[in-house]
């Protein structure tokens, strides 16, 4: 579980990027951050990995608060730590192999071979057994995310994060990420936290969704009740996309 | 200004103490040092090669033109092209190449890192990036810049040589008399180390450019060109700072 109390951040003296912002997020659950592009979300995301430090609240992994711990402290809750980035963030001079062994090199003491028998078993579950000797620049956007997804799961980490991890996949694609991501989830009860502004995945994936506006926290709820919730600036976010008019225009031919 | 650019010294400074606080695991360093030393030091050899000789030719003739007087020996020349080029032009020309040439890869390449996420995926995962990427670098250029010079040192002596062939002013024989003419190995060791000085410089004042790029790809082409104007006036500097302190006149 990750829990998010009262967190502020701005950045040299500029307009505040994130106010006073708390949320639970809840292991085995897909946990969705949802929000315009600037509304803040990235800066929640990157601040909960550590990437920027807060300047105001706590941030916990479990019963540790991060923002606290030393340096030392913060490196063995980073080991439990997977990211999947925008455009996937994978290391040009690797193969996919190499990629996703390379947590395996760096904090395990395996064998070659035991490692190369993870790395095969991972690239299998996210369907990217055929790839493995292709460096990043010779595989599709679906493929690099897939490979981003095992090198983040390769080490069985506890907390997963994925920064917008639909953004450049055509639509069926975005569907088989986000079912690989929350299948992923529950199979590890894993506490995997999403920054989207996807509304496929919003209502395919969302066991938890939190909206934030102008840096603060708006609204919570899930997937199921982000139809009804009555706040204008979500349904000025949520019915901007067509697939929220049509499902909500289905919910009412239901009842 | 000032206060800007000691700013950006303190940062450098900070890089440095994380680049050499807690290094990876013994093998995967130096399976990376053996791969830098591939880019930093084996693809330079022929460049230092054609630079170091075709210098050592130019040295001799203008040493040959301008002393052309009955009361200084022959020999001479020779000994002023040794001096030259062993003292300062090995040393600090060497440098001034793989400024340009690593400085600028070396910038270019974690700059691309930076703005692809692939150092925030370094941190994330809990391996300290400066380290892992610019410790690798800097050791395979204090191992061969040093080499590069004495190699440069060699080739440099050789133009001369063969430059003296085709000369008539001067004899071969004298110029190899020249050349071991009182000849004190201290001046090599002086720019040995002095090829390791300008070494870390030129490594870790590109890095530093390259890691803590902002933006684009626009950027990353701005910072890699500051970072070569930067590390050569810093070599430039570095060099009169260490002749004064090698040789206190």
């Amino acid at each position: 579980m990750i829990k998010v109390e009262n967190i502020s951040k701005q950045f040299n003296g500029g307009p505040v990027v994130l106010d006073n912002i708390s949320a639970t997020f809840e292991s085995g659950k897909t946990n969705l951050i949802i929000g315009q592009s600037g509304s803040g979300k990235t800066v929640l995301i990157k601040s909960l990995v550590g990437l920027h430090e807060i300047d105001k609240g706590n941030i916990f992994f479990g019963d540790a608060c991060f923002n606290t711990l030393t340096d030392n402290e913060k490196k063995i809750i980073r080991q439990k730590v997977g990211m999947i980035f925008q455009g996937g963030a994978l290391f040009d001079s690797l193969t996919v192999m190499d990629n996703v062994r390379f947590p395996l090199d760096i904090f395990t003491d395996y064998t070659l071979s035991e490692k190369e028998d993870i790395v095969h078993e991972t690239l299998k579950r996210v369907n990217l057994s055929k790839a493995v000797d292709l460096y990043p620049s010779e595989i599709s956007g679906g493929m690099i995310k897939r490979t981003s997804i095992a090198r983040a799961i390769v080490n069985k980490p506890k907390f997963l994060f994925c920064d917008e991890p639909n953004s450049g996949l055509d639509p069926q694609t975005s569907i088989i990420i986000d079912n690989l991501i929350q299948e992923i989830t529950q199979e590890y009860n894993i506490t995997t936290v999403i920054n989207t502004h996807d509304m496929n995945s919003v209502f395919e994936i969302g066991d938890k969704v939190v909206f934030i506006h102008q840096g603060k926290k708006w609204w919570e709820g899930d997937g199921k009740t982000i139809l009804h919730s009555g706040n204008k600036e979500l349904n000025e976010f949520v019915f901007a996309s067509n697939i929220a008019k049509l499902a909500k225009e289905n919910l009412r031919d239901n009842e | 200004m000032i206060v800007k650019k000691l700013k950006e010294l303190g940062r450098y400074m900070l890089l440095m103490k994380k680049v050499f606080y807690k290094p990876v695991k013994r093998p995967i360093l130096a399976r990376q040092v053996i791969e830098e030393s591939d880019k930093i030091g084996f693809n330079s050899v022929a460049i230092v090669t054609i630079i170091s000789f075709f210098i050592g030719a130019v040295v001799v003739i203008q040493m040959a033109i301008n002393l052309e007087n009955p009361f200084i020996p022959r020999y001479l020349i020779g000994y002023a092209t040794r001096e030259t080029i062993i003292l300062e032009f090995s040393s600090t020309i060497v440098a001034l190449i793989l400024a340009g040439k690593v400085g600028s890869n070396i910038s270019s390449e974690i700059g691309s890192m930076r703005i692809s996420e692939q150092i925030d995926a370094l941190d994330i995962m809990g391996v300290n990036s400066a380290s892992y990427l610019i410790l690798p670098k800097i050791i395979a250029a204090l191992i061969f810049f040093p080499m590069l010079t004495l190699l440069s040192m060699a080739v440099g002596v050789l133009g001369g040589y063969i430059s003296v062939l085709g000369l008539s002013s001067l004899t071969p024989n004298d110029f190899i008399t020249g050349v071991s003419y009182d000849f004190k190995p201290y001046s090599v060791v002086y720019g040995v180390v002095k090829s390791i000085v300008f070494g870390f410089i030129v490594t870790s004042v590109s890095a530093f450019y390259g890691y803590y790029v902002k933006g684009g790809s626009l950027e990353v082409g701005k910072v890699s060109t500051k970072s070569v104007v930067t590390a050569i006036i810093t070599v430039l500097v570095f060099n009169l700072v260490l002749t004064k302190i090698f040789f206190k006149y």
